[in-house]
């Protein structure tokens, strides 16, 4: 085993008591999703806790992307796409009429499993957001500019060409360009979709790294479909299935738990690699 | 064998293509040597300053010129924002389903199938006498406005939908408006397509006489105002050469200087397009 690695969950889950008390942030209650007539994902109920990182598992199309989507309410975007269910952040629900979904997804930062920087300069990246949210500042946006691009370990890389293209960068920047646009907002949670499933080994592990750095801090919720790096960094694990083209939670309880000994033998099946 | 015969399907596919391709441009070769053999004598500095005299076989275009460029003017000013904005609301605030939508480009679609003599009449009609604008540059601007609102809305719609949906996704993510998202990322990526868009407006615009026979009218005066009556380049450039006997010379310079406009107008929107796209995106 590696020792290593209960620095990052909440120890063992048996001995002792816990060292807080995990604070839900994100309250999923009964969730159904659907594309049309389609059910992408069936009756999910689920609490995602404070400062922790909370890795999503499962086979292709079971609807992990869709889950991450409804809790920044990107589901509104999508055409046909229609909601059950109740989703608190806080407490407070995120369809309720007074919700400015703006201030919501500014709470909740996104990143894609493809880098997606707009076709702007590196600085304009992470300026155009700021701004748009009334951070107008000429020295604060500075500040924060500097201040998120450390904290995803690519200033020393690109602080020298902050006015060029961001596409000019490489694939493990852009992503972590990415990031740090999601940071530049100070949200409380984070929602990672395959952060590294589009980079090679050295900038997955570079991201990684920063994923591990920013936990306590931020809430993350991260998808990913390697199950070795879920298990290195994440607090808690919900394990998803795929039933009738449905997507259904099975299981979701502390990450070693889930890995080491799950109550769901299709939870012990996936995470042993004998099917998904 | 049939590496040879291989070998000829290839050489011919290639001599046929490139045999193609040189007759397009030999085309426009000849046009433009035509044009330029018949004008390029008649064509001087006071072509260009003077008011046609003697039903256009003496002076020049000057009149002519200001009326054909007022025209164009009303016209995009009158088209382009209700086009554009018209393909916002298409490409961006309703999903392609909506019937609303459909409804809107099934207009659109007829719309560009009408010949532009069925545009005249109804401009003359419309403009001319039942708001009472009679034949002037207004009335001609306007229909001529209705008739490129088709081709500006669908080539800008489908620019607008050519945007990466990703920009759409990951800035709403960072909580950015649709207004924001809008101005800032999809406009400046749609631009070489508006642009290009734009571009087969003026091209048809300059080059229509059936639109603006009955609606803008065919005096060559120089226009004192919207409300005047102007003849437009290509009107001027058809009566010559059909109803004025002797004007095939200034027919050709006219026709010469059209397509130079054309042509200047062209480099110039594309320099515009780029310079947008260079200042805005990085790309
Ligand atoms: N925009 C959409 N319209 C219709 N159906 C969709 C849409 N997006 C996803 N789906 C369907 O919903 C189901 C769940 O998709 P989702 O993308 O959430 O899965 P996923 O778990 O993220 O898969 P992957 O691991 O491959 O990314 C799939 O069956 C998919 O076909
Ligand atoms: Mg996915």
């Amino acid at each position: 085993m590696n020792t290593n690695r209960d620095a990052f969950t909440l120890g063992p889950l048996e001995s002792g008591p816990a060292c807080c008390v995990p604070q839900p942030i994100i309250q999923v209650k009964n969730l159904s999703l659907r594309y049309g007539d389609k059910i992408a994902l069936d009756n999910v109920t689920l609490d995602v806790f404070k400062g922790c990182i909370t890795a999503l598992i499962g086979p292709s199309g079971c609807g992990k992307t869709s889950f991450l989507s409804a809790i920044n309410r990107l589901t509104d975007l999508i055409p046909g796409c229609s909601i059950n269910g109740r989703i608190l952040i806080n407490g407070q629900d995120i369809h309720a009429a007074n919700n400015n979904v703006q201030a919501l997804r500014r709470n909740i930062g996104m990143v894609f499993q493809k880098p997606t920087p707009f076709p702007l300069s590196v600085r304009r990246n992470l300026s155009l957001p700021l701004n748009e949210h009334g951070v107008i500042k000429k020295s604060e946006v500075a500040a924060i500019i500097e201040q998120v691009l450390q904290d995803v370990g690519l200033w020393g890389e690109v602080c020298d060409r902050l006015d060029t293209p961001a596409l000019s960068l490489s694939g493990g920047q852009q992503q972590r360009l990415c990031i740090a646009r999601a940071l530049a907002l100070n949200p409380e949670i984070l929602l990672m979709d395959e952060p590294c499933s589009a980079l090679d080994p050295i900038a997955s592990g570079v991201v990684e790294d920063l994923i591990n750095r920013l936990q306590g801090r931020y809430t993350i919720v991260i998808v990913t479909h390697n199950l070795a790096q879920a298990r290195r960094i994440a607090n808690y694990a919900a394990f998803f299935w795929v039933r009738e083209r449905t997507g259904q939670l099975i299981e979701f309880g502390r990450c070693q738990h889930i890995f080491e000994s799950p109550n769901h033998e299709l939870t012990a099946a996936f995470v042993n690699g004998h099917r998904g | 064998m049939f590496e040879m015969m291989q070998r000829i399907r290839e050489l011919s596919v290639q001599s046929l293509v490139y045999l193609a391709a040189l007759l397009v441009s030999a085309i426009f070769i000849w046009i433009l040597s035509d044009l330029v053999r018949g004008g390029i004598a008649h064509l001087s500095w006071e072509f260009l300053t003077e008011s046609p005299r003697d039903a256009g076989r003496a002076g020049g275009i000057a009149s002519i010129l200001v009326s054909t460029i007022l025209i164009l003017l009303v016209a995009l000013v009158t088209a382009i924002p209700l086009a554009w904005a018209t393909a916002v609301l298409l490409a961006e605030f309703i999903p392609i389903t909506s019937l609303f939508g459909k409804v809107v480009r099934f207009s659109l679609y007829v719309l560009a199938g009408v010949p532009s003599i069925v545009f005249g009449l109804f401009g003359n009609a419309f403009f001319s006498i039942y708001l009472g604008l009679g034949f002037s540059i207004l009335s001609g601007g306007l229909t001529l406005a209705c008739m490129l609102l088709p081709i500006l809305t669908a080539t800008a719609e489908a620019g607008l939908r050519a945007v990466p949906d990703n920009y759409r996704l990951s800035s709403a993510a960072l909580g950015m408006t649709r207004t924001a998202a809008l101005i800032h990322l999809i406009v400046p990526a749609a631009a070489p397509a508006l642009v290009a868009g734009l571009l087969i407006g003026i091209g048809r615009a300059l080059a229509e006489t059936a639109a603006l026979l009955f609606t803008s009218g065919y005096v060559d005066r120089m226009p004192g105002s919207l409300l005047d009556s102007g003849r437009a380049l290509a009107l001027h450039i058809f009566d010559l050469s059909m109803n004025v006997p002797g004007g095939d010379a200034p027919a050709f310079a006219a026709a010469l200087i059209l397509v130079s406009l054309l042509l200047c107008i062209n480099i110039l929107a594309m320099k515009l397009a780029y310079d947008l796209q260079r200042r805005k995106m990085m790309i």
